[in-house]
């Protein structure tokens, strides 16, 4: 794919009062593929998330979104140049239809009326867009939803406004085999449609079946930045629970200042 | 999700165009699947007057339907307002003495203070957006359980009341146009005229979004549905219209009595607005989302705080109407005033008609159709010569049924998941 990645972060630090989370962090995401971001509880991936999405604000370290430097602040900043996340509690209103969510503080309007045709065709043409067939009718309550239509939903929502990064937050953590797959190969059609994928997971197996890169983070350090296909199931564990693996990872006392930037490990992305 | 997939084909959301008969299977398979409406209120409403009907004859005259609305009407207003509040799963239980209090305002204003009625009329509204405001900004801002905001309300307002009417005394209302709201009638020619208006302008509307659909390509109801629906208005309004322009007067050499009442108009407009409100207008959109689920409209950027508060605001003006309403028909303000049952008729007629105290559901349709089922128990058991101690049973019941059906259809509506 492109050499320059889509959005690439360095350097970022992050600490909440005496507690420091984040420490160094250095993260690319590439137009078109997914980025797996694993780690342990704790490890820092929500805190690295809500800091790409404005929630937080860094202590250190810049940002680089298609090539320019770039200052988040707020969601709203993170919303402006297209970064979208979904959250794993999905945050949809059962009581309304799919369309008034996907709308959801956005609606589409004709002067002081709702303007329901043009976002039934909006929302239509995106579900279209990422191939989705499982939906009844665009009308249905969210309620009436399974887990992974849900699920499809709110990704569809982050997709709707032209948004070209979009973060997952553990999508398939609460789904069934069929619906997670479902999922999945929804996930992979949004890197294959150009976007760059952010999938946040805990499940090995989810991360090998989609991602294009893998990105540990280890007690707040980015201990590796890979290619899928250079690194085996076992090495990633490792690199999640001790914080290296062979010549990957952490080459110092883990939790040391000496830890080897992502980019000097064979293999590594940049 | 498994039985789904194998039927689709096309485009997301395109399935097969609706017949006449999968409306009706639609229709029905919602019903059962929880999702019942203002059904019961609509039963509910033609066994009541099929069955006082059948008792006392004299139930089903025009004098008396025409008694019905005006006796209903502040009530209904009251609960048009209440179904906001409830919208977002609280509560207003003030709403009646705060009625009392802008009808005791308008009173003092009209009366006592010799102003004309439109000063009078807009100083009692004004009274119930500043009430609505403060109440609202305590629930909103502050976080006390609007229970508890409200009920605190419900005692002082009833001092306030007392109050304003000098300790116990009662302020006549006899302005001309005050005195119409409640008491007069359309002459029967505008009745006719705006009943073709109404049902013209639901036509135009209901066909220009068919067309404006189809031409999109979107899915769109049958034809015959939406001609249905247009026959239908003009059927229930043809009838309403003709009945209650019936002379209803005992000697027609005395006075002549025929005609809409003015107060049919008023709620009907009101009934216009704010549906539209609620269904066409992106505010609207957001007092479902945030009684759905306030975090999810937070994080859509909704401004969940003012939404709050602006239901409180439009729940007291309404009850202002309501209160202003209720001292046309009395022709007189006293501390009982939306006092009494008023408040809880209220809520069992926005209840009734379908409303959820769950939050999230409802329309201001609810409030309309359940008030009516209230003002014919109220009336019918009049009729019947029960005492005021059987229509209270009798509306606590009906009440307490409406409350079970709304969470029973619920529990049912999560258990197959549509609501």
């Amino acid at each position: 794919m492109s050499a320059t990645p889509l959005l690439e972060l360095r350097g970022i630090d992050k600490s909440f009062g005496p507690v420091q989370v984040l420490r160094d962090v250095a993260f690319a995401a590439h137009a078109g593929e997914v980025t797996a971001l694993v780690g342990d509880n704790g490890a820092g991936k929500s805190t690295l998330v809500k800091c790409i999405s404005g929630i937080h604000p860094t202590d250190a370290g810049e940002f680089v979104f298609d090539g320019r430097p770039v200052s988040i602040n707020s969601p709203r900043d993170a919303a402006a140049l297209g970064i979208e996340v979904v959250y794993q509690d999905l945050a949809l209103c059962d009581n309304l239809d799919i369309v008034q969510n996907m709308f959801l503080g956005r609606e589409k309007r004709s002067g002081i009326v709702l303007d329901e045709p043009t976002m039934e065709q909006m929302a239509a043409e995106t579900l279209a867009g990422l191939s989705v067939r499982t939906v009844k009718s665009l009308r249905q309550h969210v309620s009436s939803l399974s887990g992974g239509q849900r699920q499809t939903v709110a990704i569809a929502k982050a997709v709707l406004w032209n948004s070209r990064l979009v973060i997952l937050d553990e999508p398939t953590a609460a789904l069934g085999v069929a619906q997670t797959a479902q999922v999945l190969e929804l996930v992979r059609r949004l890197a294959d449609n150009g976007l760059a994928v952010v999938l946040i997971s805990h499940n090995m197996n989810d991360v090998f079946a989609v991602s294009d890169r893998i990105a540990a983070l280890y007690l707040g350090q980015m201990v590796a930045q890979v290619k899928t296909t250079d690194i085996t199931h076992s090495q990633v564990v490792e690199l999640i629970t001790a914080g290296r693996s062979g010549s990957l990872g952490l080459t110092g006392e883990p939790g040391g200042n000496g830890a080897a930037p992502a980019d000097t490990t064979p293999g590594a992305v940049r | 999700m498994t039985a789904t997939v194998t039927k689709k084909e096309g485009p997301a959301g395109v399935t097969p165009t609706p017949t006449l008969g999968s409306h009706v299977n639609n229709y029905w398979r919602r019903v059962r699947g929880g999702d019942i409406g203002a059904l019961p209120a609509v039963v509910m409403l033609v066994a009541l007057a099929v069955g006082f009907s059948i008792a006392r004859p004299s139930f089903f005259t025009a004098g008396n339907l025409a008694n019905l609305f005006t006796q209903g009407a502040a009530v209904t207003l009251i609960a048009m307002g209440l179904v906001f509040v409830l919208l977002l799963g609280e509560i207003d239980l003030s709403a009646g003495f705060a009625s009392g209090v802008c009808a005791a305002i308008l009173a003092n204003v009209v009366t006592v203070l010799g102003y004309p009625w439109y000063v009078a009329v807009l100083s009692a509204v004004v009274t119930g957006v500043v009430i609505g405001t403060v109440l609202g900004l305590l629930v909103a801002k502050v976080g006390i359980p609007s229970f508890v905001v409200t009920l605190a309300g419900f005692l002082a307002f009833q001092g306030v009341v007392l109050t304003l009417m000098d300790e116990g005394a009662n302020i006549a209302v006899r302005d001309d146009v005050l005195v119409a709201i409640a008491n007069r009638n359309l002459s029967p020619v505008l009745g006719w005229s705006l009943a073709a208006v109404a049902v013209a302008g639901y036509a135009a509307v209901q066909l220009l979004r068919h067309r404006n659909r189809a031409a999109r390509g979107l899915l769109t109801d049958p034809i015959a549905v939406v001609a249905g629906r247009i026959a239908g208005l003009a059927v229930i309004l043809g009838m309403a219209v003709y009945v209650l322009n019936l002379e209803r007067s005992r000697n027609v050499l005395v006075v002549s009595l025929k005609g809409v009442p003015i107060v049919v108009p008023l709620i009907a407009l009101l009934l216009v607005v704010w549906t539209f409100v609620l269904q066409r207008t992106s505010y609207g959109r957001h007092i479902y989302a945030v009684g759905g689920n306030a975090e999810a409209a937070r994080r859509a950027g909704i401004n969940v705080d003012r939404i709050r508060v602006s239901v409180f605001v439009i729940c007291s003006s309404m009850a202002a109407i309501g209160g202003i309403v209720a001292a046309s028909r009395a022709n007189s303000v006293d501390p009982n005033t939306g006092g009494s049952n008023v408040l809880l008729y209220a809520v069992g007629a926005a209840v009734i008609g379908g409303t959820s105290l769950f939050g999230g559901k409802g329309r201001v349709l609810d409030a309309v159709l359940g008030g009516a089922v209230i003002a014919v128990i109220d009336n019918g058991m009049g009729l019947m010569g029960y005492s005021s101690g059987v229509k209270y049973v009798v509306t606590g019941v009906v009440l307490l049924a409406a409350a079970t059906i709304d969470a029973l259809s619920r529990r049912r509506a999560a258990a197959t998941g549509t609501r």
